[in-house]
């Protein structure tokens, strides 16, 4: 029977270490709401969300009472609105009507993101990818709640460099639509490489092709309960500290597993799977940055750091896979910038630069997240940023992703505020020396050759 | 049976495990074991009670139980058992 002790260990975790389900998230089909008339398709996008997902916000906080534990997000992601839209949509205006229902869905049901105003473009663009990645300015200017995603490219497919080159000019067009506000349009979207269909965390969350009509995601979250036992671990060697870890990692996700079946129950949508993600947040202790300078770094960034966070994101992963019966999203532990006081203390210090960022997302999920830079940095650069990010992704056969804030009107050293749970960022210096040629050429990056298995 | 776990934490003073029982009782919920130390005056108890044949629905009681640690200056939770299962037992 539970004893005294388990329940207080539990408990602690919730109160003090921030232990959280992070979001529970709906993936929808919205395949079956096409429609070559962009009214109909509207109104069939429209009446599917609102009623698989009409209850999400109840049964998030009535489990959430149930357990105890808190229940951050409640979110939606779709079927990629590029493909969606294609038959009815014939300009970028009618995409930002697609956009703009989607944010009345979200805003109906009472939840924070809707992900899924993505396109798929790895190896090619349609002429509806192409008016979908168009419109994601104006999209992310007009909506409140929508989250955007382009996959550029993947292992099995190389990079779509017209695409890149692209998305470097969107995320600057992005930046000034939204400017008034701190270009914040930018922060929820994202460039990705090899991206999961069963993601649940935004911005890059959308419901692929491959998936059932609806089903269940869960992010669990907990940098705050990994930090206290890494602190547990002090002195001890790295096998032990491994240990540490991978046993609070397997209780994290146990509690993500016992949310993502109640939920599957109580929605009667199917359990999908658990993401198993550390995801920090600005709050004092929630942060990945923590985790690792608990390890025995002064500062993130300083020599050790991309060790540390392999150490992390592996053990992480070792304690979650026998948690869940099923594992999939991103599952790695996110490095975002301005959601971690450690990571934003780190840059303001002057010991974490873009390059080192940049080193660690060769190690875990996800990439170069929420980073603020200049305004002034041009399309090619960011599209180049983009293009090396791609790469690492492309090479070592996983998920990466760049979400970058080019703050117009502000340069390096200022601070930008997003508010909630995006935090706030210094602007990061960015290596001035062109990469206008290279991004030029155009075309195709081909696959590399360790995609050829068959 | 249904099984949930009340922890009260806080000041000790008189009558607490008394207040808690007696709202137990209007509620129909049976106490099935309690534990309790008082670690550096601060009283830390556990109960496991059976919330299968409650008048009230879960949500509510756990809103009720909160209100009554705030009205005596404790800390009092109410949490199904299954979250306690699921990360301390394999």
């Amino acid at each position: 029977m539970i004893n005294l002790f388990e329940v207080n260990e539990t408990n602690k975790m919730i109160e003090q270490e921030n232990l959280d389900v992070r979001t529970i998230t709906i993936g929808i089909s919205l395949l079956d709401c096409v429609d070559s008339d962009i009214d109909i398709l509207c109104k069939n996008i429209h009446k599917k969300i609102t009623t698989i997902a009409k209850d999400l916000v109840n049964v998030g906080n009535s489990i959430e009472k149930k357990y105890g534990i808190p229940i951050v997000n409640k979110r939606i992601s779709v079927t990629p609105i590029g493909i969606v839209g294609s038959s009815a949509c014939h300009s970028k205006e009618d995409f930002v009507l697609i956009a703009k229902t989607l944010d009345r869905c979200a805003h109906e049901i009472g939840i924070n993101f809707i992900g899924g105003y993505s396109a798929v473009v790895s190896k090619g663009m349609t002429k509806a990818d192409r008016f979908l990645i168009e419109s994601i300015p104006t999209a992310m200017k007009e909506t409140e709640f929508v989250c955007s995603s382009v996959n550029v490219g993947s292992t099995k497919t190389g990079i779509n460099m017209d695409a890149v080159k692209l998305m470097g000019e969107t995320i600057k067009d992005t930046a000034l639509m939204t400017k008034e506000n701190d270009s914040i349009g930018c922060a929820k979207l994202v460039v990705l490489c090899n991206a999961p269909d069963d993601n649940p965390f935004m911005a890059g969350a959308f419901h692929g092709v491959s998936e059932a009509d609806a089903i269940i995601n869960v992010g669990v979250s907990g940098p705050g309960v990994v930090r206290t036992a890494i602190k547990r671990a002090k002195e001890k060697d790295f096998g032990e500290l491994c240990e540490i870890i991978k046993k609070t990692a397997f209780k994290i996700t146990r509690v993500g597993q016992l949310v993502a079946l109640e939920a599957s129950k109580a929605l009667n949508i199917p359990f999908g799977i658990i993401d198993l993600s550390l995801a920090p947040t600005p709050a004092v202790g929630d942060s990945i940055a923590d985790c690792l300078q608990e390890m025995g770094l002064e500062r993130v960034g300083a020599p050790g750091t991309t060790a540390a966070l392999a150490i992390l994101n592996d053990q992480v992963k070792k304690g979650g896979v026998m948690a869940s019966s099923y594992v999939g999203g991103l599952s790695g532990a996110f490095i975002p910038v301005s959601e971690d006081q450690g990571m934003i203390d780190a840059v303001e210090a002057g010991s974490l630069t873009l390059e080192k960022l940049e080193a660690m997302t060769c190690v875990c999920s996800v990439g170069l997240d929420m980073i603020a830079i200049p305004g002034r940095t041009s399309a090619k650069t960011i599209s180049g940023i983009i293009a090396d990010e791609m790469a690492i992704g492309m090479i070592n056969q996983k998920t990466t992703a760049v979400r970058i804030i080019p703050v117009e009107g502000k340069d390096e050293g200022e601070i930008v505020e997003f508010g909630g749970l995006l935090g706030y960022a210094p602007i990061m210096k960015v290596n001035e020396f062109s990469c206008d040629e290279f991004i030029d050429r155009g075309g195709r990056i081909p696959a590399p050759i360790h995609s050829f298995k068959n | 049976m249904e099984k949930a776990i009340i922890t009260v934490v806080g000041k000790d003073q008189v009558g607490i495990i008394a207040k808690v029982c007696q709202f137990l009782a209007i509620k129909n919920i049976n106490i099935l074991d309690i534990s309790q130390t008082i670690l550096q005056g601060y009283f830390n108890m556990m109960m496991i009670v059976d919330v299968s044949v409650a008048n009230e629905d879960f949500g509510v009681i756990c809103d009720e139980l909160d209100k009554m640690g705030e009205d005596i200056g404790v800390n009092i939770k109410l949490q199904h058992e299954e979250i306690f299962n699921k990360m301390h037992r394999i």
